[in-house]
């Protein structure tokens, strides 16, 4: 018998309990094992009630993301070694911050509208004809927001965010981020659009910078920094928009690419 | 700003949930939480320090007497225990500030980003040479 490692799992049935307990199992204790890997070995072979969201198991899908003792993590890429060792078992827990509907699965038609609201994707002016050919761009301007691109939705960021535990109207530090990815896109022309929803208490000015999303993020995607660049941004034209009304727009937003 | 105001919407059709309220002593459960919340009272103790910079320049203003009044104030035990209190999470202030500025400050250079260090470093060394013309003018009689 292989050695073995205990997991405690959540487990919330909305039909049966008031509210979550826990239920220990012990799992093989592999290598190369990651805690996925210890769910998916539950739900085979010990109790296939159990309920998760995953998919790809290779960090890019953001559907696995759980809290593992108390931290938020894609549970395809923590492994289990990592927590052995002192005896005590693994916690594993829904995202912290979200309505629970069944044990780690959590409830994100939230995170989804929020994420509409600010319009992520190229908005522009006026359509070249395909005829035309392609938007060209440089790496270097391709650069200017690559890192914003690399965001999976897998909100670890907002399970990492006090201000949206306390305040769940803040919009949240990947869909910032992601509007900050097409605002810095030199192919986009939505940056004013976007504006009305970032600039306002909701948006950008609710983070009070605990910078945590960052720190949790599986792809370094920065979102406090983007919000905080975004901060700057929004101060700027806003003071142009008090001296010089007529230059009002997105003029900023555009130099800035 | 036009006023599109953001609401929580959850899915329209669910079953019973469970929510979580959060903890009013949430930051205690983190060391980065309580890190976070002591660089925001810091900012009282940034306060407390224009306070006193203000008494000082209206000591002044009203003469020798007036200002070996304020002096005196100045070594009551209290006053130096919260000096000492206030120097710190100043302290405590510029440092954390200054560790967060590549974070909010890109600047590019040659179509490339100026790496974090570089920025942080800058400030610091800003810091520094500031501190060295005080000393120089506070110290040269």
């Amino acid at each position: 018998m292989a050695e073995t490692i205990s997991v405690e799992v959540a487990r919330y049935s909305p039909e049966r309990d008031t509210e979550p307990s826990s239920q220990r199992y012990d799992v093989p204790l592999h290598k190369d094992w990651v805690v996925l890997d210890a769910l998916n070995y539950i739900k085979d072979k010990m109790d296939g009630s159990l309920t998760f969201r995953w998919s790809c198991r290779m960090g890019i899908c953001g559907s696995c993301g759980m809290m593992v003792n108390g931290e938020p993590k894609l549970t395809c890429a923590t492994f289990l070694s990592d927590y052995a060792g002192d005896g005590s078992p693994v916690r594993v827990q829904p995202l912290r911050y979200f309505p629970v509907i069944r044990d780690l699965v959590v409830e994100i038609t939230d995170f989804m509208n929020k994420l509409q609201s600010v319009k992520p994707w190229l908005i522009r002016g006026d359509e070249k004809a395909v005829s035309e050919g392609e938007y060209l761009q440089t790496p270097e301007q391709l650069d200017r927001y690559k890192q914003f691109s690399m965001c999976i939705n897998c909100l670890l960021c907002y399970a990492a965010c006090p201000v949206y535990g306390l305040d769940p109207v803040f919009i949240g530090p990947a869909a910032i981020a992601l509007a900050q990815r097409y605002n810095m896109d030199s192919r986009d022309e939505g940056a004013g659009e976007r504006m009305d929803v970032l600039a306002q208490h909701e948006g950008i000015w609710g983070c009070t910078f605990v910078g945590e999303c960052t720190k949790v993020c599986p792809k370094h995607v920065d979102p406090a920094g983007a919000i905080q660049q975004y901060k700057l941004t929004a101060t700027i034209e806003r003071f142009k928009s008090f001296l010089m009304p007529w230059a009002a727009g997105n003029s900023e937003m555009e130099s800035a690419k | 700003m036009s006023g599109v105001r953001q609401t929580v919407r959850y899915t329209e059709y669910h079953p019973r949930w469970y929510r979580t309220r959060v903890s009013t002593w949430w930051w205690l459960s983190r060391w980065p939480y309580l890190k976070f919340i002591l660089r925001e009272i810091s900012s009282v103790f940034v306060a407390w320090f224009v306070v006193v910079l203000l008494l000082q320049i209206r000591a002044l203003s009203r003469g020798p007497q007036a200002y070996a009044a304020f002096e005196h104030w100045l070594q009551i035990p209290v006053i130096v225990l919260l000096n000492l209190t206030a120097m710190f999470f100043v302290t405590f202030h510029a440092v954390t500030w200054f560790n967060l500025t590549p974070r909010a400050m890109v600047v590019r250079f040659g179509g490339k980003r100026v790496p974090d260090g570089l920025i942080v470093g800058t400030n610091y060394a800003a810091w520094a040479a500031v501190s060295v013309v005080l000393a120089w003018f506070l110290l040269r009689s």
